[in-house]
């Protein structure tokens, strides 16, 4: 690039390199006062690059950055649009929030003096979401999907039981086949266009959008996709993945890893495929439709049976994925505006909720739903945050879920889909079924006979705080979220015709 | 002698479909984690086959430019570059999964999915009646 470049033009390759170099750098400071608060430092680092990214493309259109002054197709482009900005900072938000949480709670088998290891495979985590994000370039999408599932595999597996250790080999196992399938359809593509742009292939490909190759091609990314999203008959990793990860992990992952592939898929489909081809002579709607209303059923059903509250928590999780599916599915500005604003309320809503489940941990060792009897009076803070975020999952008036599922509902009224509507209604029935489940023993039950507990330290409370906050405040004020997610929307259905 | 080599063309995409498969049915039959892992490699491999197999143009000669001919074929680079980071990716994934396989490995004894199963199951019948005897105590108290 010319030097007339300043700093502020390379935001958007710094917005991937900052954590990216840093991950190797973790390894040099090695002392644990140290990783973490250099860890800290990248993470809030980054979360201030992606909102200055979001706050120019909101004020100046979108942002193409060219890397090593390489002009596209050629070379490789990042690209930020209004949605790209939203996830950016989405990710970098809740993954500077949670490292904030104190590292007691990580609850890792992890030695302190090996604990450099798991801000290595943070940033890395991190560094790779951001750039699935960000990136213009298929390919860089399969490399950076890479990054951040080989950092998360090994995160999953520093959880404090040993059951950790099979939650990330399968994990490992399905979340391979899942990137291998985005391989061979970037592979199937390219052997239709011979380019790897995102923009690039939108124009090459439309005239080729009736050849077999590139439905097959689209049909391993959806797949592929699919599986690192845990739509829901390809959702097996997932609970396992979120139950025995360590408590931090799991408020990472929840609210980032999921989000950022429903991104992803949301680039291939509209930016790439487009809607007259996906919707119109696919017709993937009606594959992914009645497989979200599944998720969204079997998800909170499965969510009101278990006996551990993380696992719990990770179920309801599916149920959620499916609301975003579903939104994706009506395909209209309402609907995809549910869609993109629930990746936002459930993302801050879940990993709220999996921090709550760390001071919890905390004190109580583990987190079996019949043995939190009467813990409110005792840890009122962490069991008020139970129950603040459990209504965002609801969807009550005033919290975060709400908005979303308003725009989801409103979305299947504008298709005629009355029944849609209703089904949405009542699958937050279900959710009502598992959080009254956890207040009635929280705070109805007698107290279990023991030492009585305190309250999670503060250190481990602000953060948690700090997010379900979040769910209260954007359930009120919706011009930052809903108002962006609107415009991202319609950017999306208007990229292409 | 182009129509056979058509053909031949697309009895590679057969293999690659084949090895792909083999080794889809390898991870999904087998209990064993390290034949688990074969299959992924299998199935890795077979997308990087893929790659190969679209770079090469019939008759094309390794992209060496040579200087003064402009009627030479070359083959395409850049599938077989992008296979270079498959093959690192690749690399670390098996990497990873086999340190996993150790790890599990000293943790239960075993390596067979379904042995890890049945000790898990017996830990949790274990585990369960530790708690209830705890909870019992407390209650006595």
């Amino acid at each position: 690039m010319s030097d007339s470049l300043t700093w502020s033009d390379h935001l958007p390759v710094l917005q991937v390199v900052l954590p990216l170099l840093s991950a190797p750098l973790c390894l040099l400071v090695r002392r644990h006062p140290w990783t973490r608060a250099f860890a800290l430092l990248v993470v809030w680092g980054s979360f201030g690059i992606a909102v200055t990214l979001l706050r120019r493309v909101l004020a100046t259109g979108p942002i193409s950055y060219h890397l090593g002054g390489w002009a596209p197709p050629l070379g490789i482009e990042y690209r930020v649009t209004v949605i790209t900005g939203f996830v950016l900072v989405v990710v970098s938000l809740i993954a500077a929030v949670v490292l904030l949480c104190d590292s007691r709670a990580a609850a890792t088998r992890l030695a302190l003096e090996r604990r450099y290891l798991y801000y290595a495979a943070y940033l890395l985590a991190v560094a790779g979401l951001l750039g699935m994000t960000i990136t213009g370039d298929v390919f860089n999408v399969f490399v950076f999907l890479e990054i951040s599932s080989l950092a998360s595999y090994s995160l999953i597996s520093m959880g404090r039981s040993s059951r950790s250790l099979m939650a990330a080999y399968s994990y490992l196992v399905m979340g391979t086949i899942g990137a291998t399938f985005v391989l061979l359809g970037i592979g199937m593509l390219y052997s239709m266009t011979g380019t790897l742009n995102m923009a690039d292939l939108a124009v090459l490909l439309r005239p080729q959008l009736g050849s077999r190759t590139v439905s097959v091609g689209f049909a391993f990314l959806i797949v592929g996709l699919s599986v690192k999203l845990a739509v829901f008959p390809l959702h097996q990793w997932l609970p396992n993945a979120y139950t025995y990860a360590p408590a931090k992990v799991s408020a990472f992952l929840a609210g980032t890893a999921t989000k950022v592939s429903y991104y992803v898929l949301l680039r291939v489909i509209f930016t790439i495929f487009g809607v007259g081809f996906v919707f119109e002579a696919s017709r993937l709607h009606l594959a992914l439709l009645p497989l979200s209303i599944l998720a969204m059923f079997g998800g909170s059903i499965a969510a009101i049976y278990q006996a551990d509250l993380g696992r719990l928590l990770a179920y309801s999780s599916i149920a959620q994925v499916g609301y975003m599916t579903l939104g994706l599915s009506l395909h209209n500005a309402d609907g995809l505006t549910g869609g993109i604003v629930h990746l936002f309320n459930h993302g801050v809503t879940k990993s709220g909720l999996f921090l709550a489940v760390a001071c919890l941990g905390y004190r109580l060792g583990h987190v079996r739903v019949e043995r939190l009897a009467g813990l409110g009076r005792q840890m009122p803070w962490s069991c008020g945050a139970l129950v603040v975020g459990g209504l965002s999952l609801i969807g009550v008036p005033g919290t975060a879920g709400f908005v979303s599922k308003w725009y989801l509902v409103l979305g299947a009224l504008e298709r005629g889909w009355v029944w849609v509507a209703f089904l949405i209604l009542l699958s937050s029935l279900l959710a009502v079924v598992y959080v009254w489940r956890l207040v009635e023993i929280v705070y109805f039950r007698a107290p279990m006979p023991g030492t009585p507990l305190g309250e999670a330290p503060l250190s481990m409370l602000v953060p948690t705080w700090i997010l379900i906050g979040a769910t209260l405040v954007f359930g009120l004020w919706t011009g930052p979220t809903a108002g962006v997610a609107r415009r991202a929307a319609a950017e999306l259905l208007g990229a292409l015709p | 002698m182009r129509a056979l080599l058509d053909t031949a063309g697309h009895w590679v995409y057969w293999g690659i479909i084949i090895l792909m498969m083999t080794g889809l049915y390898v991870v999904i039959a087998r209990d064993n984690l390290v034949k688990k892992i074969m299959g992924l490699n299998l199935l890795q491999s077979s997308a990087i086959l893929l790659y190969i197999a679209m770079g090469k143009v019939a008759g094309g000669t390794a992209p060496v430019l040579i200087e003064g001919r402009d009627d030479v074929v070359y083959s395409n680079p850049l599938p077989h570059v992008l296979m270079l980071t498959a093959i690192v990716v690749g690399v670390a994934t098996t990497a990873l999964a086999l340190a996993l396989v150790v790890r599990i490995q000293q943790e239960y004894g075993t390596v067979e999915e379904d042995e890890i199963g049945a000790l898990e199951l017996r830990r949790d019948v274990a585990e369960d009646s530790v708690i209830e005897e705890s909870a019992a105590e407390e209650a006595a108290l």
